[in-house]
């Protein structure tokens, strides 16, 4: 059983800063079970001071890079700076390989700057289930912002817009044309648009490419037969927010440029979130997500313990026999366990 | 609880050599261990630091220069004084025999050689980890 005493203990001495306790609590929450709801239970109240601020996108888009290069900027800034970087776990072996350090070791030995590796843990939307909780450590530590690295994400990986307030999203030159650009997912999470290695060939098509994009889910006044039409963005119907203009930027974290812009767009997004009432309501919106996936998670584990393995293992032998369905069969194991 | 083990593989100094590092680490990746790379060029504060960070259970060192009886020491004392006396600390590379009982008696709890089975260095981490998953 959990021992709360020593967990509270445990808490406070990383609410104080202790980074001994941060670093231990982080692997409770992280380990999962009952310690970490304990400790968690105690932590809670003290979270939701971060900033947060998510960067995504493919893999060798450069993402480890500009996260350190955005810490220098809040360092600058006397801000104590979190960083939590998540990288994927094998979907064979269960190990993981967690390289995102070494392109943070400007930042290795500053006592103001806190680093955690994370790998997925068979998570799939580019972020472990826990790193939102490793992130509240580090927001109770007093740690503002803190940068939430994901994995390598492709097109789908959104699990950051869940988790971050400002989710910057970086594309790479030569990554496809403009339909790529229009496809769902990724980009559609961007509150700030990054196109990063601006030093290779290719940057200003992709500018223009992702411009373009921008533009149609934009509400905008055109010239059409001598006469002003408003045309609605796209977006208009989905609801999503209007009144922020996701900006692009262009970046080569390797030579520092356009770092300052980024920074600068960062914290004009987290006004606009304050300024708008966005950030109360979108924090509703994520709490209540998470205690959907939780009630889902909790609801079936319990329900699915009352299934008599002997029911199960014979339903799986009439659908692979093919006498049932396999929806029936589901239906029919249902109806045993509610 | 999805309790995983832990490692913190880092090569301190200043050679380049870091082949046998990333072997192991791969090698302990496919063991399903967590393990934290760290690159090059490491100073014993940035290791002790990072195992801190990270919360490691392990901390593997790679040492081609020689300069082990210098820098493993360093490292051994900076993880006392950050309370991480518990975590293992092997080293590998080129360690000569003759260095290895000073070592030991710091505190490394073993030297792997060019060659030593992955299998070996696996089992001892598990082995002093108290757990076999």
């Amino acid at each position: 059983m959990a021992d709360s005493s020593a967990l509270d203990a445990l808490v406070d001495q990383a609410l104080e800063g202790s980074r001994r306790a941060i670093s231990r609590l982080m692997s409770v929450v992280e380990n999962g079970g009952p310690e970490a709801r304990v400790a968690l239970a105690r932590l809670y109240p003290h979270t939701g001071r971060a900033h947060r601020i998510g960067v995504t996108g493919s893999p060798g888009a450069g993402k480890s890079t500009l996260v350190t290069e955005l810490a220098k900027v809040y360092r600058g800034q006397g801000k104590r700076v979190g960083i939590v970087s998540v990288d994927p776990t094998s979907p064979f072996s269960g190990g993981a390989l967690l390289g995102d350090r070494v392109r943070m070791r400007d930042l290795a030995l500053d006592s103001a700057v806190f680093i955690r590796s994370m790998a997925t843990r068979g998570s799939l939307g580019g972020l472990a289930r826990a790193t939102a909780d490793v992130v509240d450590v580090l927001d109770g530590a007093g740690f503002d912002p803190v940068l939430i690295e994901t994995v390598g994400a492709g097109q789908s990986e959104v699990d950051i817009a869940r988790t971050a307030d400002t989710t910057i999203v970086i594309e790479l030159p030569s990554a496809g044309d403009e339909i790529q650009a229009f496809k769902a997912g990724i980009l559609e999470i961007a509150d700030v648009l990054v196109v990063n290695k601006a030093d290779l060939p290719g940057a200003d098509n992709a500018m223009a490419a992702l411009r373009a994009m921008l533009d149609l889910g934009q509400a905008q006044t055109v010239r059409h037969h001598g006469e002003s039409v408003t045309i609605a963005g796209v977006s208009a119907e989905a609801g999503s927010e209007q009144d922020w203009a996701t900006p692009l930027l262009k970046t080569s974290a390797l030579r520092g440029e356009g770092i300052a812009e980024l920074a600068r767009a960062v914290e004009e997004h987290y006004h606009y979130l304050a300024e708008s009432g966005r950030r109360q309501q979108y924090h509703r919106a994520r709490v209540e997500e998470q205690l959907r996936r939780i009630l889902r998670q909790e609801l079936l584990g319990r329900l699915l313990v009352r299934l008599p393995e002997a029911e199960l293992a014979a339903a799986v032998d009439r659908v692979a026999t093919r006498q049932e369905d396999p929806y029936s069969a589901a239906e029919t194991l249902i109806a045993r366990v509610s | 609880m999805e309790k995983r083990i832990r490692v913190l593989i880092a090569k301190p100094g200043l050679d380049g050599h870091d082949r046998g590092a990333k072997v192991v680490a791969r090698g302990l990746r496919d063991a399903g261990m967590e393990v934290i790379y760290t690159g090059l060029r490491q100073t014993p504060e940035m290791i002790a630091e990072a195992a801190l960070q990270e919360d490691v259970d392990v901390v593997g060192l790679s040492l081609l220069s020689g300069a082990h009886m210098a820098l493993v020491p360093r490292v051994l004392e900076l993880l006392q004084e950050r309370d991480l006396g518990e975590v293992m600390v092997f080293v590998g590379g080129i360690i000569p025999d003759e260095d290895a009982p000073a070592l030991c008696a710091l505190g490394v709890r073993g030297i792997y050689g060019p060659g030593t089975p992955l299998e070996r260095i696996v089992q001892d981490i598990r082995n002093a980890v108290g757990q076999n998953g």
